[in-house]
């Protein structure tokens, strides 16, 4: 419905949201990795005042079963405020919920009562592969032309994944994003420089390649994405492919600077065919050309085979498998989330060139299986999906990665769990200990987003 | 002629469409700010103005024309059921088209940019039911098309100076002292406004006929 005035959770730039008041409500994605139970959105209370802090206090369930929710976003944001393309008077109010498998897109109301969400609209398989040309439906962000989802498969559940747009009001699917689309053929993750015209791409793999988990031999042979891909966001045309080589398997998930004038942005390379590390890499603005630079690499830790699932005993080394990652809205600090030793890394990265290292803690992993200061543990998992509020003083992680996958590294299963961190405005990271969500077990956790936005749900047009 | 309500009213939408964000003013803001240039935001504005005049002017010619060669009367319920169907349009489907003009624009995509926006919100349209008595003060075409022309093409002079004057003040004082903080609270749903005015000056030009 059109307001009177903005939505008050739009900011102009990402200096105003920086002052934007405290997050109370976080919403979770929740699925059943053996497909028997509705996967859920669970809104988990995180409001330190409330007698219910740190626990799930709402759950809205899908209506089908096996849909695996994955990542999810808002129906708007500030980019509504944008000079060239304004149509600020709506609210932030619907999450866009995908399932990853089974490609159904569900609208969450979160009014009247942020607590319970309310499905309010689902919009079927086929009708997305029919109007989109797509499936498998990953990262959902709001933005200039509405909601744009970046889909990892065609219409086929094959190649080439691309990206198609919502409608950000009726939720209709308005159908394919490029008009040119190059060479461009793996999807996974999609981000844009609103300052610089400039939509980002990142490469995954082909449906056939994941959903039954890694394929060693895929990944050995590096036949996984390994690719950027820049294009014309307003002209929707492929401009220029970065290959990080076919020692890097894996290229993720993409951080462009929250400030529009500055034309650099990190993204996470998984894993190192060479040594097992993880990198990130810094993109960056060289000419008239993007550039890549690698500016962190975390080595794998060695390990003895007894604790190593079977797919890494012939390795003798635990990797770090660092699958998420999370800018800070002053673009200082970059958060890295190392799934597979536990490790969650705070890094000054205000010359981008040059991070440094300023705060670590380490939770569950492949062979530490670190517990938390509340007394839980020994933990399985390791940090995974990572927010920041939009203030930059807490940090919110949880621990599965994927259903498929989830137990090619953690055989034994992982038992769902969501922490914070309280970040040290000047550096630093340290574990809330009252806040442990031990999850339901029949869930796991996955993405999290944040009442009234996020440091990875809004984009800016002002500096 | 001499009658200055029509010119004071097409001032007065100059005005409000000056007003409105989305009409430029904030764009020029962005870029100045982007390029930490001052003298991008009153450039800027030429652009957006003359894209703003060539949409309104297009607009005008084509009524003008018609007027011409049909019966006034004819124009006036076709314009009136233009602006009612624009109107209706731009409460549905206002917010629902490509976005061809980024950030990084160039002047020329400045002109296309307003051109597109002015076009789109039907500003043209509006100012018909001001233009209209202007052109065709008698009711019936004037003998040659050159007068309604010349008085069409002031009218739009009129109108794009006054947008240009109140979008600069605008874009100067957010720009120099405001700050763009003052859109959370004063960016008022202008486009609401818009789609009522488009539809009162479509009833307007029904009904008064």
């Amino acid at each position: 419905m059109a307001t009177w005035t903005p939505d008050p959770s739009f900011y102009p730039s990402p200096r105003m949201a920086m002052k934007a008041a405290p997050e109370t409500l976080a919403y979770v994605a929740a699925f059943d990795p053996d497909r028997k139970q509705p996967d859920a959105i669970a809104v988990v209370d995180v409001d330190p005042a409330s007698s219910s802090y740190g626990s799930i206090v709402g759950n809205t369930p899908m209506p089908n079963v096996g849909d695996e929710l994955h990542h999810f976003g808002w129906n708007a944001c500030s980019s509504s405020l944008c000079p060239n393309a304004p149509h600020p008077h709506m609210e932030r109010r619907y999450l866009v919920v995908p399932g990853l498998r089974s490609s159904r897109i569900h609208i969450l109301d979160t009014r009247p009562d942020p607590r319970k969400p309310a499905i309010v609209k689902v919009i079927e398989p086929a009708e997305v592969a029919e109007r989109a040309g797509y499936t498998r439906p990953h990262t959902v962000h709001c933005g200039p032309e509405g909601i744009y989802v970046a889909a990892l498969g065609n219409r086929e559940g094959k190649g080439p994944g691309g990206i198609f747009l919502m409608d950000h009001e009726s939720f209709d699917v308005r159908g394919q994003w490029e008009m040119d689309r190059g060479p461009q053929h793996f999807a996974y993750d999609a981000w844009w420089h609103l300052g610089h015209d400039t939509m980002v791409t990142s490469e995954w793999g082909t449906p056939d390649t994941f959903e039954n988990g890694l394929i060693p031999e895929v990944l050995l042979g590096a036949r996984y994405g390994r690719r950027l891909h820049f294009w014309d966001l307003n002209k929707r045309k492929h401009l220029q492919t970065i290959d990080f080589g076919d020692k890097h398997q894996l290229v993720f998930e993409l951080r462009p600077a929250h400030d529009p004038t500055k034309a650099y942005g990190f993204v996470n390379c998984v894993i190192s065919l060479e040594n097992l590390s993880s990198s990130i890499w810094t993109w960056y603005r060289d000419g008239d050309k993007w550039a890549v630079k690698k500016v962190i690499e975390i080595p794998a830790e060695p390990a003895s085979e007894d604790d190593l699932p079977p797919v890494l005993k012939g390795f003798k080394a635990c990797p770090p498998l660092v699958t998420d990652i999370d800018l800070s809205m002053d673009d200082k600090f970059l958060y890295v989330a190392c799934w597979g030793t536990g490790d969650l890394q705070q890094y000054d990265v205000s010359d981008p060139f040059n991070p440094k290292l300023t705060g670590k803690v380490r939770i569950g992993g492949i062979v530490s299986r670190a517990a938390h200061p509340s007394g839980a543990g020994p933990l399985n998992g390791g940090p995974q999906m990572v927010e920041i509020s939009r203030d930059g003083r807490r940090v919110y992680f949880t621990n599965s990665l994927y259903g498929a996958i989830d137990p090619q590294f953690y055989p034994d299963g992982i038992e769902g769990w969501m922490v914070k961190l309280d970040a040290d405005p000047s550096g630093g990271i340290a574990f809330d200990p009252k806040f442990f969500v031990k999850w339901p077990k029949s869930h796991r956790p996955h993405q999290v987003r944040l009442e009234g936005g996020d440091c990875s749900s809004d984009s800016y047009c002002y500096p | 002629m001499t009658d200055p309500w029509p010119w004071l009213t097409l001032a007065g939408l100059g005005a409000f469409h000056g007003l409105n964000p989305a009409m430029g003013w904030l764009f020029a803001v962005a870029l100045g700010l982007h390029r930490q240039d001052r003298r991008l935001v009153w450039l800027s504005l030429l652009p957006i103005a003359l894209g703003h005049a060539l949409s309104v002017a297009a607009m005008a010619m084509v009524f003008v024309s018609a007027g011409v060669m049909v019966p006034p009367r004819a124009v006036r319920i076709a314009a009136g059921l233009a602006l009612i169907s624009w109107a209706f349009y731009h409460w549905r489907y206002g917010a629902r088209h490509r976005v061809r003009v980024g950030m990084r624009t160039g002047m020329a995509g400045l002109v296309l940019w307003s051109f597109l926006m002015a076009t789109g919100h039907g500003a043209g349209l509006m100012l018909w039911p001001v233009l209209m008595p202007l052109c065709f003060p008698d009711g019936a075409p004037a003998p040659g098309a050159a007068g309604p022309i010349v008085t069409a093409l002031i009218g739009v002079g009129v109108h794009t100076l006054s947008m240009l004057v109140v979008t600069g003040l605008i874009a100067v004082t957010v720009y120099a002292w405001l700050g763009l903080s003052i859109l959370r609270s004063a960016w008022i749903n202008l486009d609401l406004m818009w789609t009522v005015a488009l539809a009162a000056a479509g009833g307007w030009l029904l009904l008064a006929g």
